[in-house]
């Protein structure tokens, strides 16, 4: 089937294909609709995301994954015209709740972007600054050694160590995301989202981020919304494969790369299209 | 198939004549425009050159002001004849009899009260006020003789800086030919000389040219622009971060946009005609004040700052937004921190532009009071006050020829008062300035 791209679009709440649940997931997702104006970009997704392991979200341009990703930590609150509707529960709270706040929910779930966006401000501070408004540390002592083993975790401490007062802009690419990485870690976060970190970045600098992803999974649940399916067949254990803003096919990501499920999962995979 | 290579090669030949022709054209058309721009922006420095020409021209003289040396007696008998040193009997003492008997004692052939007023009228009033002030401040001068130099009279001061004939008809001028030549006897004896003018600097408005100075205004204005820049750049700044970072986006904001705008564009003269109605009829606020003026320039700076301070918040990248909100920051942290340290230059530039302007405003001044003939220094924010652009109308408008490089001078003051205002603005500016 060549021309599945330009089939008409698929009817609302597709049947997603594949294993929805995993035991004790940290975020549980249910019948989540978004709306950007009269735009359904999402319809209806289920789906869970599991403690200490990557989640990787594919799928053709447009087909609603960052809009996912950003619904996790309510960045789509920005957005004037977007709205969610449905139930995300982290750890079994619904973020949307009032009782839920933005600030707090955005401590717990950090987010690295596409683009790398370090403050104009020294690599001390862009590392600092989270632990700082959060009042994550008592004095100077405490913020050092909260920079200090977050730029380490991130894999940035040895390039950077002489330098921490010159501006995060300075660094190259990589550096400058890797350094986005340290300063969500520096406050702790339960999960990362990063939405297509390593697309700014040339092969090399975007192994070295690959291998801090599956450093920090160890520690994090990370999602990741990315174009290259090597790069998901790479650093995930789960993918979820969207397409026109219904989630297809979810499950383990050898699963899908070998034996996809749904018919648009393997065109996609074996690259007939997207 | 060479059929079909003839053809292309034919047709790329035409395709490149047609380009060659047309290439010609566009070279032309661009030099023509070279030439236009290049002849508009001589003409405007041309008239930039002349303008400050002119200005500078006349108005440079005002920095030297002509000055006669006189050895003074301080006649015990003239200023305290009952010797008890009262401050009060100081103060009204006759001290022109002191310089007359100064110029006597220098011209001593001189004789009648026609030839001894035109004597005295060589030196200024002021410098009695001068005496005054020396003999209130130090008693024991009294008795003793000092040799000074006394602020001469502005007919004098005009014919030493040649601005004034010499050779025309002797009663269409102000100085009489046996005045002319005391005075070059003066000027031989180095008697009579152009020295710095001080009392430019330190005096304020005086009906006599020698005395009028600008001390005054500068501060007027300098108190004005102080209470302008207190109000207008936290009210503006302020407002452009609500408007642009928090408000809802619906109909009222759009209106208040609109009108924003439309603020900008108001002839000045109306917002002196709201502060005259508001401030002075409705609160009662002192006239002429600086408060005043601060208020009503205040009003008229404060759409520019809000539309150039707008304009800098929106050109600050959505990324370091989206960075601030993802780590957790709430709104206020995330301008704070920074959004607002961003858009400072440009928000400083957009109060650079106000302020520039509120120096330069006349109008609205006139209309609450600061346009009055004010002789005193104004001391603090609600003291009758007048302005530097407000002073170069007021002295643009008088007779005495004296004026004329005192208006030309005041321009030059005002434009020096500019310079420093937005030197430092750049400073501040560049000091804000970060490379994202």
């Amino acid at each position: 089937m060549n021309d599945s791209a330009n089939s008409p679009p698929l009817a609302e709440g597709v049947k997603t294909i594949g294993s929805l649940q995993v035991p004790d997931p940290v975020f549980t997702c249910r019948d989540v609709d978004v709306f950007y104006g009269d735009k359904h970009a999402i319809k209806k997704v289920n789906i869970d995301i599991g403690r200490k392991q990557v989640l990787a979200m594919i799928g053709p341009s447009g087909c609603g994954k960052s809009t996912f990703l950003r619904c996790l930590n309510r960045m789509n609150d920005t957005i004037v015209g977007a709205r969610v509707e449905g139930e995300i529960c982290l750890d079994g709270q619904d973020i949307h709740e009032k009782r839920q706040d933005v600030v707090q929910l955005r401590a717990r779930v950090g987010m690295v972007f596409q683009k790398p966006n370090p403050f104009p401000k020294s690599i001390y501070e862009n590392v600092a600054y989270g632990p700082r408004i959060h009042g994550l540390a008592a004095n100077r002592g405490d913020l050092d050694d909260i920079v200090n083993t977050s730029l380490r975790r991130a894999g940035l401490w040895e390039e950077v160590k002489d330098r921490l007062n010159n501006p995060g802009t300075s660094l190259s690419g990589g550096q400058q995301q890797r350094l986005c990485i340290a300063r969500t870690i520096a406050v702790n976060p339960e999960v990362i989202l990063m939405d297509e970190p390593c697309s700014a970045l040339d092969p090399i600098a975007t192994a070295r981020i690959e291998d801090l992803i599956d450093e920090l999974r160890e520690s994090y649940a990370i999602c990741i919304v990315t174009h290259s399916m090597q790069q998901a067949a790479r650093v995930s254990q789960r993918t979820a494969y969207f397409h026109l803003g219904d989630l297809i096919e979810v499950g383990e990501t050898n699963k899908i790369f070998t034996n996809p499920q749904a018919k648009l999962t393997e065109d996609y995979i074996t690259g007939r299209f997207g | 198939m060479s059929n079909t290579n003839n053809v292309a090669e034919r047709s790329a030949k035409e395709t490149q004549s047609l380009v060659q022709a047309s290439l010609a054209r566009r070279y032309r058309a661009e030099r023509r425009f070279r030439a236009y721009g290049l002849a508009a922006v001589l003409a405007g420095i041309g008239f930039v050159v002349f303008l400050f020409g002119t200005i500078f021209s006349q108005g440079l003289s005002v920095f030297q002001q002509s000055y006669v040396k006189l050895t003074i007696q301080y006649d015990s008998e003239t200023i305290d004849p009952s010797g008890a040193r009262n401050p009060d009997d100081l103060v009204t003492a006759d001290y022109q009899a002191l310089i007359r008997a100064a110029l006597r004692e220098r011209f001593p052939t001189v004789e009648g009260r026609p030839n001894l007023r035109e004597l005295y009228a060589l030196v200024s009033s002021a410098a009695s006020i001068e005496l005054q002030r020396r003999v209130v401040e130090d008693p024991t001068v009294i008795g003793q003789r000092e040799t000074l130099w006394l602020l001469a009279d502005d007919t004098v001061d005009m014919l030493l800086k040649d601005k004034v004939s010499r050779t025309a008809a002797e009663d269409e001028r102000r100085l009489s030919d046996q005045q002319i030549g005391w005075i070059d006897e003066l000027v031989r004896e180095d008697r009579l000389a152009l020295r710095f003018n001080r009392a430019f600097f330190s005096n304020g408005d005086s009906r006599d040219p020698e005395q009028a100075g600008v001390r005054g205004a500068l501060i007027g204005s300098a108190l004005t622009l102080l209470i302008t820049l207190l109000l207008s750049f936290p009210i503006g700044v302020g407002a452009a971060v609500y408007l642009e970072e928090f408000a809802p986006c619906n109909r009222i904001t759009d209106i208040i946009e609109v009108n924003i705008n439309n603020l900008a564009a108001v002839p000045s003269i109306v917002f002196g005609l709201l502060g005259l109605a508001m401030f002075i009829g409705v609160f009662g606020l002192p006239r002429s004040a600086p408060l005043v003026g601060g208020f009503v320039l205040t009003l008229l700076t404060l759409p520019t700052i809000i539309i150039a301070s707008r304009a800098a918040l929106k050109a600050v990248p959505p990324s370091i937004r989206e960075a601030a909100l993802g780590m957790g920051a709430s709104r206020l942290q995330m301008v704070g921190h920074h959004v607002l340290p961003l858009a400072m230059p440009g928000m400083l530039t957009g109060a650079i532009i106000g302020m520039a302007r509120a120096l330069g405003e006349s109008a609205p001044l006139l209309m609450i009071g600061m346009v009055a003939f004010i002789v005193e220094v104004p001391a603090g924010v609600v003291d009758p006050a007048t302005a530097l652009p407000v002073q170069v109308f007021l002295w643009s408008d008088l007779p005495e020829r004296g004026f004329v490089e005192r208006t030309s001078g005041a321009i030059i003051v005002l434009l020096g008062f500019l310079l420093v205002m937005n030197a430092t603005a750049v400073v501040l500016r560049n000091k804000f300035e970060k490379r994202w």
